[in-house]
């Protein structure tokens, strides 16, 4: 380079062949880390330097286009130097174009953010590419927008397509908005339904905050569309996309773009100042007599709050629950309930399939401060006092008509919950597996996601793999019976007994997937917790075959669920009995496993095969180490 | 040491139904006996013997509908009352009689009650909810002609009018009237332009009663939340906030002023009545003994204050008669 600036005359096609081999062999990294600074300084002003960069770009032959193409991007310290630098490149050259609009954004996924923000910035620099500018987005809007890609693609590339549409939408202008609104809009309606069919939280919330930007991009002066969701780090993140600053910072770090929201959020200081300004009580003179002083109070310390009372008795709270008009006392035992149920375990189990019954049906009829939570609470109560009609009464209800998917998610999280309370000893220690951690679980958030149990899955995977390293240092936990013992038989067979018949109301093979989803994680529960009782080899045994026929789900939340009741057989079942009398269903899941790991689409489903097949591993290996 | 609170000197009963206004006629000479008279939520007006603590005479005029405001005019024999069925009925009760005089057809149906003043001997003023929403309208009694009819004005979103007291600072000066609303503002109208004086928001609930010392220029009221205003007219006739007292429980029916306008007394939704003392809102008792909601409390106009007393009526049907604080 330094000769072309001496005006030393040569074939600038000559370096742009160098250029190309080189960067398509992949050193790229090196020859431009030396390259673009000169060429970035270089162009700033000098016309005559931009020409050559862009003719030295153009001469790059097409079959290593693509490599120089994307070391540009990826190295170019923003929008404006690589517009300087490429030039009209992508309207001139029809593999630069390709390269741009369609591989960069649609087939690959892995760049960063940084990446996008050039190249789409790069696109909108200039009249002629904001064509292209629009073309892009429409053709992601596409992608967005189809069921199917949102079904079978992985999470991070749909990240990746959200961030880029959330890019060109700052990038454009009012007119440009105008021409497409309509466009937009259709997109919008399409792609907020797939989202929101979804069953796993990140793809809705995607799905949310593009829709929201898109609606405030085109009805600026209407009402917004507004969804409620969790703000956390990533959803600023993508937020941040949809605000520019100028390119003439210094260095355009717009991931740490986080102050800057449009539309400035209004001042709040401008309160209304009080139609009554209180006038400070005048201090009374003492000298003035004060004839109150003879007015003697009388004990006053009878004066309390009034509350209304609960009810002390179980069937005197079914009344209330059912009939009673008197809106206080309802609050007030519905408050009271989980407590009066714990301490009358006998009461309780008299009238428990009603109570359940009741509780299950019970509606917010006031407005109380963790309602959903004080109702769930009450029903666990029920159910671990009285485990085995109650439970016979909810399965039996899960399969029923006329429920809302609400109450059925209701039922598998009441069955989980009272599992793992009647599996723990009261003691509340620490667990009753040697050596093993205890993570501690949690009350289910109504939102049920499955990260607790697999969290816990893997640490347990991870205890069970690393078992000769730590030895016995910890004190023995007191040891109490398992009281799930008895009745988990109870608690599973029936949740898996009638899940491929369809009702009017509610097909679990079919719409309902979501709930399918969450049923399965259940049942994945229920087993982890079923460990050393004396039901669990038939549970396996059903487990796997229920697994063995839902296992090419389409639904990924499903699949992961699948994946996490194989992995709570292979942690509870013991292994012996595993080898004997499960071998052909356990020999098809290894195939099965395989399978998934090579070919799933979802980065989770695949981590979890993975780790199930080390267990299986791990079991062999251990049985194979066991002399007896 | 405090002593506990006293228990009521005695108990009526026999309304069989809520009470919600209670009123008294003590003043009159011997052989005048004292007399309480009492409305009910069933239509009857009590006239209770307050020497033999039985019912005189009951009085049927409002159609079985409830009766929420009694007052007399001047002696025991002309009595005022406003029932639900949309009337204000004028009483002849002297010897023995029982007869509606006249009646004054208000169309309103809300719960506001009425005011009496007296100007003049032998005519009076009375404020009243009128037909409209926001109005209240003022007749001359006993001939019926409307003086004023005092409209917030436009967009002023008063509410109805929840409690009325009409009252002159001497006998003879302009009377005025104070209003507190359904959206908690008390305003102070004259009566003579039919304009506004004042406004003043008290309360972020419907004031539900207010009661006012014309000497001090302070007045109190209160409302549904658990918080007494007091509030005083300064030399403009503006009104202001004085201070603010918080109860235990919220609710409030009524409140009135002692005549000697030492104490004053309150009638809670949490079934106490609770006894302060005006001049600087100091807390003296809690009267705990009705199990309903207590509707009304009314000082007696006893000539000798050894003899005063003070009646609570409430939703249980009773009505408590306490002899309190009569030393002073």
């Amino acid at each position: 380079l330094s000769s072309i600036a001496g005006g030393v005359d040569c074939s600038v096609s000559f370096i742009s062949y160098v250029l190309g081999k080189v960067c398509v062999h992949g050193r790229q990294k090196e020859l431009l880390s030396a390259l673009l600074p000169r060429l970035t300084d270089l162009t700033v002003s000098d016309c005559i330097w931009q020409r050559i960069c862009w003719q030295l770009v153009e001469g790059v032959p097409d079959r290593w286009m693509e490599a120089v193409l994307l070391g540009f991007v990826q190295r170019a310290p923003g929008a404006d130097v690589l517009s300087r630098l490429l030039g009209n490149l992508v309207v001139k050259n029809k593999k630069a174009q390709f390269v741009v609009t369609q591989k960069v954004l649609l087939l690959q996924y892995g760049h960063t953010t940084a990446v996008l923000q050039n190249l789409l910035g790069y696109l909108s620099l200039d009249s002629l590419r904001r064509a292209l500018l629009l073309q892009v987005l429409q053709e992601l809007l596409e992608t967005w927008g189809s069921s199917s890609a949102v079904k079978h693609s992985p999470v991070e590339q749909q990240l990746y397509i959200s961030k880029a549409i959330l890019i060109c939408l700052s990038h454009l202008k009012e007119p440009e908005i105008e021409s497409c609104r309509q466009e937009l809009l259709t997109s919008l309606m399409e792609g907020v339904k797939c989202h929101l069919d979804s069953s796993l939280p990140p793809i809705r919330r995607l799905g949310m905050i593009v829709a929201e930007s898109i609606s405030a991009k085109i009805n600026t002066e209407g009402p917004v569309l507004k969804f409620q969701y969790e703000d956390d780090d990533e959803a600023r993140e993508l937020k941040s996309l949809l605000v520019q600053t100028p390119p003439c910072c210094a260095v355009p770090g717009l991931a740490d773009d986080e102050s800057e929201k449009a539309p400035p959020l209004g001042l709040k200081g401008n309160q209304e100042s009080p139609p009554a300004a209180p006038v400070v009580p005048d201090e009374e003179s003492d000298a003035e007599l004060d004839s109150d002083d003879d007015l003697v109070p009388y004990d006053m310390s009878e004066d309390k709050e009034v509350k209304t009372k609960a009810p002390v008795y179980i069937r005197e709270c079914l009344e209330v629950l059912t009939s009673s008009e008197d809106v206080d006392k309802w609050e007030a035992t519905v408050k009271a309930l989980e407590g009066l149920v714990r301490k009358n375990p006998a009461a309780t189990r008299e009238v428990s399939v009603e109570l359940a019954k009741i509780l299950l049906h019970l509606e917010e009829k006031t407005c109380i401060e963790g309602f959903v939570e004080l109702r769930q609470r009450a029903q666990v109560a029920v159910l671990t006092t009285d485990p085995i009609p109650v439970a016979k009464y909810l399965t039996t209800q899960f399969y029923s008509l006329n429920y809302s998917l609400r109450q059925r998610m209701d039922i598998l999280d009441v069955l989980v919950l009272a599992a793992q309370e009647l599996s723990h000893p009261k003691s509340h220690g620490k667990t009753k597996h040697s050596g093993a951690q205890n993570p501690r679980v949690q009350l289910l958030p109504a939102s049920g996601s499955s990260k607790n149990w697999r969290r816990i899955v893997d640490e347990r995977i991870k205890s069970k793999t690393r078992r000769f390293a730590t030895g016995q240092s910890q004190v023995e936990p007191v040891s109490a019976p398992n009281e799930f013992n008895s009745v988990a038989g109870h608690f599973f067979f029936p949740l898996i007994q009638n899940f491929d018949r369809p009702l009017t109301t509610f097909d679990l093979l079919g719409e309902d997937h979501f709930v399918l989803g969450r049923l399965v994680h259940t049942l994945a529960v229920l087993m982890y917790l079923a460990v050393n009782t004396v039901a669990v080899t038939a549970m396996g045994k059903a487990l796997l075959e229920f697994v063995w026929a839902l296992r090419f789900h389409t639904d990924s939340y499903v699949r992961q669920g699948l994946l996490s009741c194989v992995s709570s057989i292979l942690l509870s079942v013991p292994a012996e009995r595993l080898l004997e009398d499960v071998t052909e269903e356990l020999l098809e899941t290894r195939c099965w496993l395989r399978d998934v790991v090579e070919k799933d689409p979802d980065a989770d489903c695949r981590r979890l095969a993975l780790q199930n097949l080390m267990l299986m591993e791990n079991l062999k290996k251990k049985l194979a180490a066991d002399p007896s | 040491m405090a002593l506990p609170p006293p228990d009521p000197q005695f108990v009526l009963r026999g309304t069989s139904a809520a009470v919600h206004t209670l009123h008294f006629n003590c003043g009159g000479q011997e052989p005048d006996v004292p007399i309480l008279f009492s409305g009910s939520e069933n239509g009857f007006i009590h006239v209770w013997n307050l020497k033999t603590h039985r019912v005189d005479t009951a009085l049927d005029g409002h159609g079985r509908r409830s009766v929420y405001c009694v007052e007399t005019m001047g002696s025991k024999d002309r009595l005022l009352s406003q029932g639900r069925d949309q009337r204000i009925c004028l009483w002849d009760l002297a010897e023995g009689r029982t007869s509606v005089m006249d009646s004054v057809f208000t169309e309103n149906v809300g719960f506001c009650r009425c005011s009496l003043l007296k100007v003049a001997q032998g005519r009076w003023l009375m404020a009243m909810a009128a037909k409209a929403l926001e109005e209240v309208q003022v007749l001359e009694l006993p001939s019926k002609t409307s003086v004023c009819t005092l409209k917030p004005e436009v967009g002023a979103k008063l509410g109805m009018p929840m409690c009325l007291k009409l009252w002159q600072l001497s006998g003879g000066s302009q009377p005025l009237l104070l209003a507190g609303y359904e959206d908690g503002s008390v305003v102070l109208w004259n009566l003579s332009m039919g304009k506004a004086l004042s406004q003043l928001v008290c309360h972020p609930e419907p004031v539900m009663s207010l009661d006012f010392d014309s000497e001090k220029a302070k007045g109190i009221s209160g409302s549904s939340e658990k918080v007494l205003s007091i509030w005083s007219l300064n030399e403009q006739q503006n009104l202001q906030v004085y201070r603010t007292h918080e109860l235990v429980n919220p609710g409030i029916s009524d409140i009135t002023i002692r005549p000697d306008k030492k104490i004053l007394a309150t009638a809670g939704w949490d079934h106490r009545i609770r006894i302060f003392g005006w001049k600087k809102m100091k807390p003296l008792a809690v009267l705990d003994f009705h199990t309903a909601i207590v509707h009304c409390v009314s000082f007696s106009d006893h000539k000798n204050p050894r003899e005063r007393l003070l009646a609570a009526g409430s939703k249980d049907h009773r009505i408590s008669v306490w002899s309190i604080y009569t030393q002073t």
